[in-house]
């Protein structure tokens, strides 16, 4: 073959996807969670590359480094709010945090 | 060049697996690093150096560095380790691996069925491309990128400011119920007595 | 002394004396009211008093005004002003009312002056008078009043303090709903007199009584609908308040109250407004030939039942209920064959000898310690000589004794009166209700006061004395006799003549038969009662116990509006009780708790939970997405 076509690799990134939503849902330490979400993350700029040279643009790359930007924003106030948490009620769990229970 | 990405693309699936399966948080980080990196050597394969380049410094180098620094920090080892093995009973992850599943079938069905004759074929999009792009129709994109960084940065000093004064300690009922383990003990012993302070712990800004 | 008291009452306008006849009770009224306990036993009976013999004082300058004068009209102010209808607190004082004011004011002060003997010891003595004096107010301006609106002010006012007087020993809750049966069963009556009294204003365009009075013969005809339907809508108002089938199931229970009260309201005064008003609107009546024939029948009944419902009781108070139900009934026989001034020459007769029996049995009860059951009484007649007396003589006026009593004369007048209309029917109930009253009078007499006494109460009985338990006795029982029947009622312009009016056939053989009737009935009562002596005990079964159950029972009517009317209202009021369409609406705020309930339950506060939810919500989308695709 001469080349990769386009589905296997929005495919691969589906896949990285559903596997970071996985982790997302049934981890209770807070760090997996915040690891799942920059997975997810990752898989997302990944399925824009694939679509940038998939099609000859630029633009994927471009898209990939504001999702870049967006997961160290995101992973920067992720870690910290982990780090109050901790203080705070001296566990990670994140199921004691439910005081917003209805 | 295929060879390439689907060899990346196994390591990064497996990697990933590595990951939210691991109960230990320290190797957990290591293995998502092995995933980023898996995910770089697919962009080379791609054609995106630029991508690649950016996800090994930027994403694998900074951005992991700093779960690493966490971890560190928090001393997560052992204990935490033996605490997620209490947590990852199979009925805990049972439910949601299977609703995951269905997403995935969902997704690749709907994936599958588009159009099969873009096919990748590794030309080059270079860095020089994508910064022309960005200093030109997407200079606008930059700056908001930039105040999100900023943002971000605020958000991140302010809430990470630890106040003295004691936590809101949680209910009974919030503390989990296990105490076999001596992270969960420990964290019963430290929050019993606690007094209950309530309010924001934001410490009073007195600019 | 004459001249002194004429120049005297000529010298006062009507325009004082008039309003004083109901200011002054109204006076006394506020007095007691307002002294909030401050009053002691007899400055209470002093003032309650006085103040209805002041008002019997200026009926009496009014009277000898009136034979001067003739009649007047005061109007003190415009009540409302609405439009066209603007009926004043205007009095009109014709022989009619003048009658009627007479009875009550003079009557009433005795009733009042004997009340001040019989409630000795008891407590809230204040409150008595107040409502005593706050009913002749009410009374006085029913009679009084010039347009329909005062006197439907008085008949509310009278029924107000009736009920307030009939549970004045409110600590029994059966006196509260004895007082409660009275004014609901009134309250029916007052219905109908209002709804007519719409009627004509509706029709006439004004509610003054001498101008419907004119303007109702230049309206309708004889037998018209409208007047005839107005007719009987003001017959029902009367018939509540006068205790005639069928809203009469009141009057027995309303002697739970005291003894004066069952006196002044239920034997001279507020059961005769129905015979009043029916007077009063006569030209209604006389267009209305079909109501003025049901008023007969229905007086014709009522004396028959209320008759045979006497001879059967055997509390005190009950037998003399019973029988003002029969002598009303006796007025509404008269007014039903267009004899309109001998129903209230009645009227007025009646009210002398009944309150004098009532007073008396006051007498007897108080003696006896609140004995009332004739059962535990006898043996009394030398041990209490005025109440005896006053028996005596009450009793024979209400049999009719020939020529002695004032009854008599009055009932006499009645059965001429029907023979003269030609009703043979109505005056043969009359006879026949003339042997019975005859019969249970004497049953009465004889079970009270004759005999070996059957208890303790009457063994140890006390005599009353005093001014306050002599007088009104005395001063009664001589009006009773023949003497009371010379005071001739000034009806002359005020009620239409009479059938028997100018014509003498057959009045003197109707007399005889009459007196007959009476003194048969005297006969067989004392053959029956005096000497067989097996009365007071029912018969144990066949004919006798039956009959003997009917008639205490006073014919099952109270029976009959339990199971016909009151229980059918009590299955209402309990289905509606649950509010359906309120529990309509509760149901739809119960349902939406219920939703709500449920969907709190899905806030668990729990990270894990929203993103599997989320996750799940996610992939239904695209799942339906997906098998939307593959369908197409």
């Amino acid at each position: 073959m001469n080349g990769v076509p386009m589905e296997h690799g929005l495919v691969l990134a589906a896949v990285l996807f559903t596997l970071g939503l996985g982790g997302l849902m049934f981890r209770r330490n807070m760090i997996f969670v915040l690891m799942s979400l920059e997975v997810m993350l990752n898989a997302a700029g990944l399925a824009f590359i694939v679509a940038g040279t998939g099609w000859e643009q630029p633009e994927g790359q471009v898209m990939f480094l504001l999702v870049i930007t967006l997961a160290a924003a995101e992973a920067s106030v992720g870690l910290a709010l982990l780090i109050q948490l901790y203080h705070r009620f001296k566990t990670l769990n994140l199921d004691v945090a439910s005081r917003m229970r209805g | 060049m295929e060879l390439a990405f689907y060899l990346g693309g196994l390591i990064a699936v497996l990697a990933t697996l590595g990951v939210i399966a691991n109960p230990n948080p320290v190797h957990a980080v290591l293995y998502l690093v092995v995933s980023l990196l898996a995910v770089a050597m697919v962009f080379f394969a791609l054609g995106a150096p630029f991508a690649g380049t950016l996800e090994i410094i930027v994403y694998a180098g900074a951005i992991m560095v700093l779960f690493v620094f966490v971890v560190m920090m928090l001393n997560l080892g052992q204990s935490a380790a033996e605490q997620e093995r209490e947590w990852l009973k199979p009925r805990t992850w049972l439910g949601p691996s299977l609703l995951a599943a269905v997403l995935l079938l969902t997704l690749v069905s709907l994936l599958w069925r588009g159009d099969s004759q873009s096919m990748i074929t590794g030309g080059g999009l270079t860095a020089k491309g994508a910064g022309t792009l960005l200093y030109g129709p997407w200079l606008l994109l930059v700056e908001l990128g930039a105040l999100l960084l900023l943002a971000a940065l605020v958000t991140a000093s302010h809430v990470g400011r630890l106040s003295p004064v004691a936590a809101p300690s949680p209910a009974p009922r919030d503390i989990p119920t296990n105490k076999k383990g001596k992270g969960a003990s420990a964290a019963t012993a430290d929050v019993e007595g606690q007094p209950q302070a309530a309010g924001t712990d934001t410490p009073k800004e007195d600019s | 002394m004459m001249e002194l008291l004429t120049t005297f009452s000529t010298a006062q306008p009507t325009a004082v004396l008039l309003p004083l006849t109901f200011l002054l009770p109204l006076l006394g009224t506020l007095i007691l009211a307002f002294s909030r306990g401050t009053l002691g036993y007899g400055a209470s009976a002093l003032t309650g008093t006085a103040s209805v013999g002041l008002a019997a004082l200026a009926t009496a300058m009014l009277a000898l005004g009136f034979a001067e004068n003739g009649p007047e009209q005061l109007t003190l102010w415009t009540w409302i002003a609405v439009g066209d209808f603007q009926p004043g607190i205007s009095l009109a004082l014709d022989g009619l009312s003048l009658t009627m004011l007479g009875v009550i004011t003079g009557v009433g002060f005795f009733i009042h002056l004997f009340a001040a003997w019989y409630m000795r010891g008891e407590a809230g003595i204040t409150r008595f008078y107040t409502y005593m004096n706050l009913f002749v107010f009410s009374m006085v301006l029913l009679v009084l009043g010039d347009n329909l609106l005062l006197l439907f002010l008085g008949w509310e006012g009278v029924g107000m303090c009736s009920y307030l007087l009939i549970s004045y020993y409110y600590t029994n809750s059966a006196n509260g709903w004895a007082g409660f049966k009275a004014f609901i069963i009134t309250r029916i009556g007052d219905v109908f007199l209002a709804i007519g009294m719409f009627l004509l204003f509706s029709r006439l365009g004004t509610l003054n009584i001498a101008e419907i009075l004119e303007l109702a013969p230049q309206a309708w005809q004889s037998g018209d609908t409208v007047v005839e339907l107005a007719a009987f809508l003001l017959l029902g108002g009367a018939l509540g308040k006068s205790a005639q089938l069928p809203l009469h199931t009141w009057l027995a229970d309303a002697m739970a109250g005291p003894t004066p009260v069952s006196a002044l309201i239920h034997a001279a005064t507020m059961v005769t407004a129905g015979v009043y008003l029916i007077a009063r609107m006569h030209g209604i009546f006389e267009l209305a030939p079909a109501a003025l024939y049901a008023t007969g029948v229905i007086g014709a009944l009522t004396l028959l039942m209320a008759g045979f419902a006497a001879l059967a009781q055997t509390d005190i108070k009950r037998v003399l209920a019973y029988s003002t139900m029969s002598q009303i009934g006796y007025m509404f026989l008269a007014l039903g064959v267009g004899a309109y001034d001998t129903a209230i020459f009645h009227l007025m007769t009646h009210a002398f000898f009944k309150a004098l029996l009532f007073l008396s049995a006051g007498a007897v009860i108080v003696s006896c310690h609140h004995e009332q059951d004739m059962r535990n009484l006898g043996g009394l007649w030398r041990k209490l000589p005025l109440a005896y007396m006053g028996f005596v003589v009450g009793g024979a006026a209400l049999a009719a004794l020939p020529l002695v009593s004032a009854g008599f004369y009055s009932k006499d007048e009645i059965l001429w009166q029907a023979l003269a209309a030609d009703q043979q029917g109505l005056l043969v109930a009359g006879l026949i209700g003339a042997l019975l009253t005859s019969l249970y009078t004497l049953r009465l007499i004889i079970g009270t006061f004759h005999g070996a006494a059957k208890s303790d109460n009457a063994r140890h009985a006390e005599t009353g004395r005093g001014l306050a338990h002599g007088l009104p006795l005395v001063v009664l029982a001589v009006l009773s006799t023949f003497l009371g029947a010379w005071i001739t009622p000034p009806l002359g312009g005020v009620l239409p003549s009479s059938p028997g009016e100018g014509v003498t056939a057959g009045h003197g053989a109707l007399e005889l038969v009459a007196a007959a009737t009476a003194l048969a009935g005297i006969a067989l009562g004392v053959w029956l009662f005096g000497l067989k002596r097996g009365w007071l005990r029912p018969a144990n079964h066949g004919l006798g116990a039956g009959l003997w159950q009917l008639w205490h029972h006073a014919w099952g009517f109270d029976l009959v509006f339990d199971w016909t009317i009151v229980r059918p209202y009590r299955g209402v009021v309990w289905l509606l009780q649950s509010d359906l369409f309120d529990g309509l609406f509760r149901l739809l705020a119960w349902c939406v708790r219920l939703v709500h309930l449920g969907l709190s339950r899905t806030q668990t506060g729990k990270l894990r939970g929203y993103a599997v939810t989320m996750v799940a919500g996610a992939t239904l989308i695209l799942l339906s997405l997906a098998l939307v695709i593959q369908g197409t």
